[in-house]
């Protein structure tokens, strides 16, 4: 690899990585208006339903009843538990062919159903729940996110390498795949209630970006010139990335949990904005899913990180400060895995395992990066 | 998917967990129950996690034993405490070990038994169908036959039919009471799943096991070659040599290694100042022989580009410069000629030499000080290194007579020279000065008539590494196939299906089939709905002509 750096482009990228910073400002901004509107008028029409129940049933004790029966429909439309029970799916089945009556009543094979189809419903998008300012969020998150690649692909290009060898780079970079990975998930799911977490963590890493390492455009030292270096480091941030979601929804799932049981006891919950938020459950389950991809990827980044270090130094593990904490996060990750099907283990326990790997994979990429002395101490700074 | 414990189940696990008054066998084998639990091994893990943190804290040996004997230095009051709880090998610790060590038995213990289950489920054919199908997570019905009058296959037709379809989506099937008016198939897929979670368990051990056998059978070794010499791998070769714990020499495989140049880049672009000199690439220029009597090769070291000759790696580690010097003792007899490996100490390649020359007659002579490969001085002060490259080398040194102590059988440090008990001949701080050698001014006499030293040349020489882990392919291969194990478990999913067949009529009267399904996920399976509708898909497809709908109640009577 040359060492040709290109400053002028090196300024531009910096230039647009405050461009992408003051965007995702603004993208927080409107997610978080858009919590708040948004579980507000969930909170008005749970309390017109209530209302509703309550003047026909004359019943003092709605709000048991709300509680209870919001959990119950939520943790249906999670699919993947039990309690999708077969007399509710057959139910509504009947329901569906005693209106449909005879005509249209034979199915064709270019028929494709989904209903029932129990991929984490709950997090599907609905129709007619019209929420502006989450649109405006999700469309300047994209406007963020073109600027910010453009600003970490021109500083690539700039430095003829790959951008990601020094503190600056880690967390521009990192951010980058952050917004990237959740927007992708965006496609796919109404993932929007995490989005305030998210794009403040995005906000979170790129001002420590620019505040705190800024570094100018520099080529690579000789022993960071590998093709692993790309592999390991890649992978280790795309998983970083995910775990960064998995992070909000454990999060979130800690507080819903509280929430649930506070209302299912009757009792008021002052966290009203959680009426946007899937029941505990679905957050449970998704973030599994997301995790068991999250914790392949940081498998890989072990194995890779092997590879690289037997290829530099000779050995392919040598407890030096970064394989320590690599492995750190490995091991309490595999814990979760485990503790998803140990009995006493699930639920509340497994986010708080998801939040302690999550906090070892901030601290590796932070503290261990900067303070401690060893092989990887190449940071820059 | 466990559920969260209902109060009865709670009960159940506290009285499990009390020690019962048996016998030492009854508590042998209540231990080794607590020990193969899922719980175990996840606080074993969680405990694990914990106990590699001080690894991160304190320095290690097995890294730097130089930092650890520092620390002690530093700290001589908690210093000593730390080592005694081995805080410094952390990673070969008997508390590390500990728990490694039960964590694995815990996984042998776990992983043997749910083998031989799935041996045995492998063998044995889908569960039977239970009587109430509808009582599964995932339960459908469809109603086939009635299109424009069309039969509905008979039900056992319809079950056979489905099974062949099951078995071209994966399932295994078992075909149950055929002609009994209520025909079943069983079917299930997915037991991949288990093989995979077997094979991850089982190959973290082979990764364990291996690196086990690279630390007791492998070996290390360091050795400096300085410009057109060079190195065989034989045990007195080395200058410092790490075997494994069972390691013996005669396993040194014979190749040697002539370094031919050595070649360092650095950056040349002025656009940031703070950059500039930084090294971006080394290069060595080396030729192997693999065998005393094998061609010769050449090869090309980098830094991330191993030598690999059978097994044994080199490493490119160091390098450096080494001056060529030539030293005449009082007598005027060349007491020392020779390049003299220097340790570089900033980015500048400012090196330190260390020359002791115990030949010189009468006294012996040494040398210590700095190379600086481009020296720039101003105003006649002490020069200055400005570059790591080579464009003005210059040597500043200081120079003493007297006995080395090289002679008493202590082994000395070659790069440090203890000037007690020395007479100091130039120093900076002597009425002679220090000894300045460079491009222009060659050679220099010493004072009092102690001979002379000249400057000829200066090589460079690199820092070799050489490694032997037995381990190394084993515990790749090992992750290999734990990484393929940990993707099968993860993202196969492990589910059975069961389907039943019973005849009906519609509301026209015409004879139909009712086909009745449920799914059942073992883990959780967040698929498992969209499988059901993949499976009224596949009946579709099958009986789409004869009319398949959805079954009511309402359009039967025989329910
Ligand atoms: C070296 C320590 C261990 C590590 C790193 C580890 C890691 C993992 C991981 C990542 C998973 C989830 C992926 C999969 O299903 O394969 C898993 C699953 C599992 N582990 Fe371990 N494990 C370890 C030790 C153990 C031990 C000691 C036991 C038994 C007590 C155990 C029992 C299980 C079981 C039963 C599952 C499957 C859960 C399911 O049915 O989905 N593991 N392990």
């Amino acid at each position: 690899m040359g060492s040709d750096i290109n400053v002028t482009l090196g300024n531009w990228s910096e230039w647009f990585m405050l461009l992408a910073a003051m965007t995702y400002m603004v993208v927080f901004v409107a997610f978080v208006w858009d919590m708040a509107s948004h579980s507000k008028t969930l909170g008005l029409r749970e309390e017109e339903r209530a209302r509703k129940r309550a003047a026909a049933e004359q019943d003092s004790r709605e709000l048991v009843g709300v509680g209870a029966s919001s959990k119950a429909a939520a943790s249906a439309g999670a699919g993947s538990s039990a309690t999708v029970s077969g007399s509710a799916e057959e139910g509504a089945a009947s329901a569906r062919t005693a209106e449909l009556g005879a005509p249209g009543e034979f199915r064709t094979s270019g028929e494709s159903s989904t209903k029932g189809a129990g991929e984490f419903e709950a997090l599907n998008y609905t129709k007619g729940a019209r929420r502006p300012a989450a649109r405006v969020a999700v469309m300047l998150m994209v406007i963020a996110f073109a600027l910010h690649v453009f600003a970490v692909v021109s500083r690539g290009v700039a430095a003829d390498r790959v951008p990601w060898a020094n503190m600056y780079e880690f967390c521009s970079t990192g951010a980058m795949v952050v917004a990237g990975v959740y927007l992708v998930t965006l496609i796919f799911k109404d993932l929007r209630f995490v989005g305030p977490m998210v794009s403040g963590l995005v906000l979170i890493m790129l001002c420590l970006a620019t505040i705190a390492f800024p570094t100018p455009v520099s080529p690579l030292q000789p022993a960071l010139q590998s093709y692993w270096l790309i592999i390991h480091v890649s992978i280790a941030v795309a998983a970083s990335g995910i775990f960064t979601i998995t992070f909000a929804m454990a999060v979130l799932q800690l507080l819903q949990s509280r929430r649930e049981k506070r209302l299912a006891l009757g009792q008021e919950s002052r966290m009203g904005f959680l009426r946007a938020v899937p029941s505990s459950v679905t957050l449970e389950n998704f973030a599994f899913r997301l995790n068991s991809v999250g914790f392949v990827f940081w498998t890989f980044t072990l194995a890779a990180g092997a590879i690289w270090a037997d290829q530099a130094w000779g050995r392919f593990w040598g407890w030096d400060t970064k394989e320590v904490w690599t492995f750190v996060v490995w091991t309490v990750y595999a814990a979760y895995m485990h503790a998803r099907v140990t009995r006493g283990w699930n639920g509340n326990r497994s986010a708080w395992l998801a939040i302690a790997g999550y906090m070892c994979v901030v601290f590796n990429f932070t503290v261990v990066n900067t303070l401690f002395p060893g092989l990887h101490s190449y940071s820059g700074l | 998917m466990t559920k969260a414990p209902t109060p009865r189940e709670r009960k159940e696990h506290r009285a499990s967990v009390e020690v019962p008054a048996l016998g030492p066998v009854g508590m042998a084998r209540w231990a080794w129950r607590q020990l193969t639990k899922m719980s175990t091994a996840l606080v074993l893990l969680l405990l694990l996690a914990i106990a590699a943190v001080p690894g991160s804290l304190f320095p290690q040996r097995v890294q730097d034993p130089g930092a650890v004997a520092d620390y002690i230095k530093a700290n001589p009051v908690m210093g000593p405490w730390l080592d005694r709880f081995q805080l410094f090998d952390v990673f070969s610790s008997y508390w590390f070990s500990a728990i490694y060590l039960l964590l694995f038995i815990s996984l042998v213990g776990c992983v043997i038994p749910r083998a031989l289950q799935h041996f045995k489920a492998w063998r044995s054919k889908p569960p039977r169908t239970p009587r109430r199908i509808s009582r599964l997570p995932q339960y459908r019905r469809v109603m086939l036959g009635g299109r424009d009058g069309a039969e509905a296959p008979t039900p056992d037709n319809a079950i056979e039919q489905a099974a062949a379809a099951l078995k071209k989506r994966g399932y295994r099937v078992q075909v149950q009471d055929l002609g009994t008016g209520a025909p079943s198939v069983a079917a299930e897929r997915g037991m991949l799943k288990e093989v995979g979670n077997i094979l991850f368990h089982v190959a973290l051990l082979g990764v364990l096991i291996s690196v086990a056998a690279g630390s007791l059978f492998g070996y290390k070794g360091q050795k400096v070659i300085v410009e057109g010499e060079s190195f065989v791998n034989t045990l007195v070769d080395y200058d410092s040599f790490n075997p494994g714990t069972n390691f013996n020499a005669d396993w040194l495989n014979p190749f040697s290694v002539t370094l031919n140049s050595f070649e360092a880049t650095f950056n040349r672009d002025t656009a940031d100042p703070d950059l500039y000199g930084q090294p971006t690439d080394f290069n060595a220029d080396l030729t192997v022989r693999d065998s005393p009597g094998a061609t010769p090769q050449d090869v090309n070291l980098a830094v991330n580009k191993p030598l690999n000759v059978d097994g044994t790696k080199v490493y490119l580690v160091g390098n450096g410069y080494a001056p060529v010097i030539r030293v005449k003792d009082g007598k005027g007899d060349v007491a020392y000629e020779g390049p003299v490996v220097t340790v570089p100490s900033d980015s500048v390649y400012t090196s330190s030499l260390t020359l002791k020359v115990p030949d010189a007659r009468p006294d012996q002579l040494g040398f210590v000080g700095l190379l600086l490969p481009t020296a720039v001085s101003q105003d006649g002060s002490i020069p200055k290194s400005v570059d790591p490259g080579l464009n003005n080398p210059a040597l500043i040194l200081s120079s003493y007579t007297g006995d080395l102590g090289l002679d008493g059988g202590q082994p000395q440090n070659v790069y440090v020279l203890d000037t007690q008990g020395l007479t100091e001949l130039n120093s900076m701080s002597n009425s002679n000065g220090p000894i300045l050698l460079d491009g222009e001014h060659r050679k220099v006499d010493l004072p009092d008539g102690n001979g002379s030293i000249e400057f000829l040349d200066v090589k460079r020489y690199v820092g070799l590494d050489v490694h032997s882990d037995p381990g190394r392919i084993p515990a790749f291969v090992s992750f290999l196939v734990a990484f393929g194990g940990l993707i099968m478990s993860l993202f196969i999913a492990r589910r059975r299906a069961w389907v039943r067949a019973t005849e009906t009529e519609d509301a026209q009267g015409v004879r139909c089939t009712v086909l009745e399904y449920g799914l059942l996920a073992r883990g959780d399976d967040h698929r498992l709905g969209a499988e059901a509708e993949k499976l009224t898909a596949l009946w579709t497809s099958l009986w789409e002509d004869r009319g398949v709908r959805e079954y009511h109640l309402k359009s039967s009577d025989k329910a």
